[in-house]
């Protein structure tokens, strides 16, 4: 179980949102975390370099600074299903750089812009992941 | 300057998703088990999420270019092609595996816990390997 979080969950949404808003304002891009992770590695098509690596520094860095600032630990319950966690890693990095976009790219900025690519895109990865888990966790595990 | 921007911006995102608690996987499985243990948080996320992208984008869009650069660089593709089908449903499944997807595997790098550490290195590699194929297979799709 974890607690049904609406408030805090609705803010830092807003927040993801506000760093996409001003990512547009800003550099002109989409702040879909796939494309500038995936952008880190070759081939290299553009100069955005340095800027994709300062995004990525400052996600990284997020819940320490938060941490420091609030004094408290970030609550997580990672799979400890090493071999589960490194398919499970494969498939999520190929499968977005693969269709262009994640949660993020496709699922907030593309959903935002109402582009037709992200609407399909953002229905089959929910699909997909659903029946993940209800596989995983009530067919097998139950 | 660029460099400071983007840091900050990162930050805010990562921050974002930490107090949205979408850096736990385990909110992101439950939201995912409509029929088992259901958290509906992380519809509260997309939600303030899109709403304030949706509004904020428009804003923005009415310039002629972005502060630091030439113009904005937005994806122009309407159609529907089988990467567009293959992909997500490929990401989908490894969200579901991991309760992962690749925003919250780096935000959640830095707290160290074994089953990140293994994440996100596959991650990565899974990334550079549709990046490789992308770029040299019968369909290259543009960036």
């Amino acid at each position: 179980m974890t607690d049904f979080t609406p408030l805090a969950s609705l803010l830092g949404g807003m927040m993801i949102g506000l760093s996409a808003v001003l990512l547009m304002l800003w550099e002109g891009r989409i702040a879909g975390i796939s494309g500038i992770a995936g952008r880190l590695l070759p081939p290299y098509r553009d100069n955005a370099f340095v800027s994709r690596f300062a995004f990525v520094l400052g996600l990284v860095a997020a819940p320490l600074l938060y941490a420091l600032a609030t004094g408290d630990a970030v609550q997580q319950t990672v799979s400890s299903n090493l071999p589960l966690m490194a398919v499970a890693g494969l498939v999520v990095g190929f499968g977005s750089v693969w269709g262009n976009g994640c949660t993020s790219g496709h699922g907030v900025c593309g959903l935002s812009r109402l582009s037709t690519r992200s609407f399909v895109a953002t229905g089959i990865f929910m699909a997909a992941a659903i029946v993940t888990v209800f596989v995983t966790r009530h067919v097998i595990g139950g | 300057m660029s460099f400071l921007v983007n840091l900050a911006l990162g930050l805010l995102f990562g921050i974002g998703l930490v107090v949205s608690g979408m850096s736990n996987p385990a909110k992101v499985l439950n939201f995912l088990d409509l029929f088992g243990t259901w958290d509906p948080s992380l519809a509260f996320v997309m939600g303030g999420a899109v709403i304030v992208a949706f509004v904020g984008y428009r804003v923005v869009l009415k310039r002629d270019r972005p502060i630091a650069a030439g113009r904005f660089h937005l994806p122009d593709r309407s159609d529907i092609d089988a990467r567009i089908l293959v992909g997500p449903a490929i990401f989908g499944i490894g969200w579901g595996l991991g309760g992962f997807c690749p925003g919250p595997a780096l935000t959640a790098l830095g707290l160290g816990a074994p089953g990140t550490l293994v994440f996100v290195p596959a991650m990565i590699a899974g990334m550079w390997g549709a990046r490789a194929l992308g770029d040299t297979g019968p369909r290259t799709a543009r960036a």
